[in-house]
Formats: structure tokens, sequence, C-alpha cells
């Protein structure tokens, strides 16, 4: 194989190797904890089978893009069970970030001769792809509950969604990974950071109805990076794209990337005003 | 003869509490060099700079004449690291574990598996390559740590209180197999330590105290300028302290 020249010394099959050990590390993580795979696949089902279920007579779904028909309840909410699946990953991956700093795994990562934007971007690479794992996982099982694209397509078109509000979600988890000081503090942040997003955006409930109910709160929806999310997943899923959506989650994405590897930059980021 | 460490003027704060004060010293290339002091004397702090976990905002951090700051890719080939804390993958195998370290480094896995065999085998560990990490002892798991911490062929090696917690056998262990490695390997070593029972005569010496550098030097110079009995009662002489503070 031809080695081409990266910056720093290392060739770009070098960068592939350290990419690849990093997804491969995460991977086996993922894997020796079973409680996280059920968790991570439970927590949407029990949305879809008992919440979706139970509301199926209460919401009525108007016909809106990207559905070309009445749709159930529960073939509109799937979309924002995909983004929660990330949405509870990148958190889940923050929350490792924290423990291995405690824990000073963190450390070895960054003690790498690699330049760290390319070791945090490792780091976040892996935790997007095991979330997309977990979310084709759920779209097996879902598939038994009449939850399908309108074509076999859809299965496709849906990935670059996922991997972009993968990418998002992350990016914001490891920004907040480095806001906090200890595992402790995690649970709060938990409560003030997963369930307004969840609750505050499309995911639930078509931003039409929030808006004939509460303006101010369609306005905050609006604002969500959550909701984009979502409705990118949504319209990928029906092999549309939603291109303000697209354009939203591509602005969000790259302020909370930048500013998480400003966080971790030894001399400006915060672990140095923490002291360790 | 560039040093493997140098360490220039450098100061350390956080917030109004200075950590370290104006540090400077050397560790010479295919020596022992012991840093010496007591919890709090910012043995850490100096540890996390050259490990560039945070910036040096004044002074200057090489490893093989690479700063730290300005080099750090060049810097950190040079360097391996064992840390306070257990950093090992406890749920992972021993030889994934250095695997992971090797693809850190960019040495592919063929290669890292070749090398992972051959450095637990320095460690006397070579039949444990497929034990998860968690099922290793204390000591086992900090000769883990060295073997991973020299997979990319580092010419410096830092250990910061690597015998914390472990018996007085592993201790011993442990010491024999660094110093084989910086006789046999020509390795630059920088142990930290607050115990001086593992200080031998000729080790170069740096006695840190609440942040500033006291002395330098071998041990037997240290003994000889202070007119004590040994490198401890150097130690307490020069830190103002009681000498039960020194010992495990």
């Amino acid at each position: 194989m031809s080695e081409i020249a990266a910056p720093r010394g290392f060739t770009l099959r070098q960068y592939l190797i350290c990419l690849s050990g990093v997804v491969w590390r995460e991977g086996l993580r993922f894997l020796h904890q079973r409680e996280r795979f059920v968790s991570a696949l439970v927590r949407p089902l029990v949305w879809l089978f008992i919440f979706a279920a139970g509301f199926r007579q209460v919401l009525g779904v108007s016909i809106i893009p990207p559905y070309e028909t009445y749709v159930l309840y529960e073939v509109y909410i799937a979309a924002g069970l995909m983004a929660m699946i990330q949405l509870f990953n990148g958190m889940q991956s923050s929350l490792s970030m924290v423990y291995d700093r405690e824990m000073g795994n963190m450390r070895t990562l960054l003690v790498s001769p690699f330049p760290r934007w390319f070791l945090l971007g490792s780091k976040l690479l892996a935790g997007v792809a095991v979330s997309i794992l977990q979310v084709y996982t759920f779209l097996v099982i879902a598939y038994f509950w009449e939850i399908e694209p309108p074509t076999k397509w859809g299965y496709l078109t849906l990935l670059p969604a996922l991997a972009l509000s993968g990418l998002m979600l992350g990016a914001l988890g490891m920004l907040l990974s480095s806001l906090i000081r200890q595992l402790e503090n995690f649970a709060g942040v938990m409560n003030f950071v997963i369930f307004p997003m969840f609750f505050a955006s499309s995911a639930l409930y078509p931003l039409w109805r929030v808006k004939e109910s509460s303006p101010w709160l369609y306005y905050v929806c609006e604002v969500n990076p959550f909701t984009h999310a979502v409705e990118l997943i949504r319209f990928a899923f029906y092999e549309k794209v939603e291109w303000t959506s697209l354009a939203i989650v591509f602005a969000y994405t790259s302020a909370f990337l930048v500013a998480a590897i400003l966080a971790y930059d030894p001399g400006r980021g915060m672990l140095m005003r923490r002291g360790g | 003869m560039t040093p493997a460490l140098a360490i220039r003027n450098v100061s350390h704060a956080y917030g109004a509490r200075k950590a370290l004060d104006d540090v400077s010293f050397s560790v010479p290339a295919g020596s022992f060099t012991a840093l010496l002091g007591l919890n709090g004397a910012g043995k850490s702090t100096l540890f996390s700079l050259v490990t560039r976990l945070y910036a040096a905002r004044h002074g200057e951090i090489e490893i093989f004449g690479h700063n730290v700051m300005r080099q750090p890719g060049a810097a950190l080939r040079q360097l391996g690291v064992v840390f306070q804390a257990r950093t090992l993958d406890l749920e992972l195998s021993v030889m994934q574990n250095l695997l992971y370290h090797a693809a850190l480094h960019g040495i592919g896995p063929i290669d890292a598996r070749r090398l992972g065999q051959a450095a637990l085998s320095r460690a006397g560990l070579a039949d444990r390559a497929q034990d998860k990490a968690r099922a290793l002892s204390g000591g086992q798991m900090r000769r883990v740590e060295i073997a991973r911490a020299l997979l990319h062929d580092p010419r410096l090696l830092l250990l910061d209180e690597p015998t914390v917690g472990l018996d007085i056998k592993a201790r011993a262990d442990l010491l024999a197999l660094v110093r084989g490695l910086v006789r046999d390997r020509h390795l630059g070593v920088l142990w930290t330590t607050h115990l001086v029972d593992e200080i031998a005569d000729d080790d170069q010496v740096v006695i840190l105290h609440e942040g500033k550098v006291l002395a330098t030097g071998s041990a037997a110079d240290i003994v000889t300028a202070q007119g004590a009995a040994s490198i401890g009662d150097a130690y307490a002489r020069i830190a103002g302290i009681g000498q039960e503070k020194l010992s495990a």
C-alpha cells in the first residue's frame, strides 16, 4: 500500500489505523456492556409499544410532509425515537468520557501523538457508529410493528441522515463532557439536556400542533437542534431531504464540534481551569 | 547531548494557588531519575504538563529537543507514560488493551500483536495475553501498563507513583523491571515517588517541595552535600520536614 505523507509525520494509513482502533475499542466496550445495549433498545420500544399505542386514539396526525396519507401515531413517532436513541447514545458517550477522565483512561487517548482534534473526532465517529447500529437494530424490531419506509431504499437514504444527526448529538455530548466537573453532576445535566430537548421538539407531536397551543413553545422547538435532527431523519426515511433541517443540523454540528475541540485544547480548555 | 526530558522555568497555577514555581531540571537519556516529593508537591501537575493534558503557560518543556507545545506529535512519539491511576480497560483482554494503545500510535494489528507478545514476555506475563485485565493483580496490571507504554518504542518513560498500592515484593519487582530497561535499552526514566527507599545511590534525584525544586543531582551527592546519613535524611533536612513521611 502506498503511504501518503500526512502532517506531523504520520502516514494516511497510520491515521486510518488510529481511527479504526478507536472505533474497534468503542465497539468492544459496547458489546461488553450488555445492559447498555439492551436498555438502548428497550427505551424506544417502550415508547413505541406502550406510549404510542396508548396515544394512538388521542393524537391524530393530519397529512403533513413527508407523509402522503394519514399515518398511525406509531409511524409518526418512529423518527423521533430513532433520534432519541442517538441522543441517549451521544449523552452516554459523554458520560463515558467523564468516567474515562476520572479513571484516567482519557489520558491514554490524549497522550497519543496524533493531533488532538483527530483523536476526539475518532472518538466521536466511534460513538456515531454505535448509535447507527442501535437504530438499525431498533428498525428490525419496529418492522414487525409495521414501521417501514415506503420502499426498501428508505433504509439506505436514512444512513447519511443518521450519520449527521449522530455527529451533532455526539459533539454536543462531547462538549458537555468537557464542562462537567464530576460524574455526580452528570444526572442533573441529563435532566436539563435530554428531557427538554426531547419534549420541546417535533419528536412526539407535529410543530403545527405545538404552535396552536403555545406560540413561544413553538419557537423553542424551532431553535432546538433535536427538532431538526428528527425532521432530517423523518424525511430521509421517506427518501426525501428536508433542506432547512439539513442546513441547521450541519450548522449546529460544526458549532458543537469546534466548541468541543476548543474545550479539550490543552492551552484553552476547561481541563486546565479545573486542574485535573 | 540532548536530554531525554528538559524542563526550564516552568510555573503553573490553579487560580491563585501556585502549583509549580519556576521549576527547572532535566532527565538525561539512559538514566533513572527520581522525582521525590510529598503529596501536593506538584508532581502530578508536572506530569500533566509534560503529557500535554494542559499547557505550560510559563516555561519550556522539551522531549529529546522537541517542544511539547510546539511539536506535540514529535515529542509525544518519544514518550511512554504510566499514570498513577490504573488506566487499563478492565473489560478488555490484556492483548486488546495493547492493540488499542498500538493503534493510538499508528501501529497496525499485525505488528502490534508481535510487539505486544514480546513486551508481555519481557514483563513476565506472556501467558496472560488473552486474560481479561480485570483478572490481573495490582502488580501485574502495572507491569502490563509498562509493557503498553513501551510498545511504540519510546526513549523516555514517565511513571507517576507507580508503586502506590503494591505490596513489597511487587514494588521490588517493578523497580527491578524498570531499572533493567534503563540498563538494557538505554531508556530515560522519570520516576515520581514520595518513598525514599525506592532511590539508589547512583540515581539522579530531583527534590520537589511545595512547587519548587530544592535540590538536583545524584542521590549520593545530595546526601554528601547535606552531611546526611541517607537520602531520606537529606530530604528531610532540605524540605524541613520529619522523616516519617518518607517511608512506605
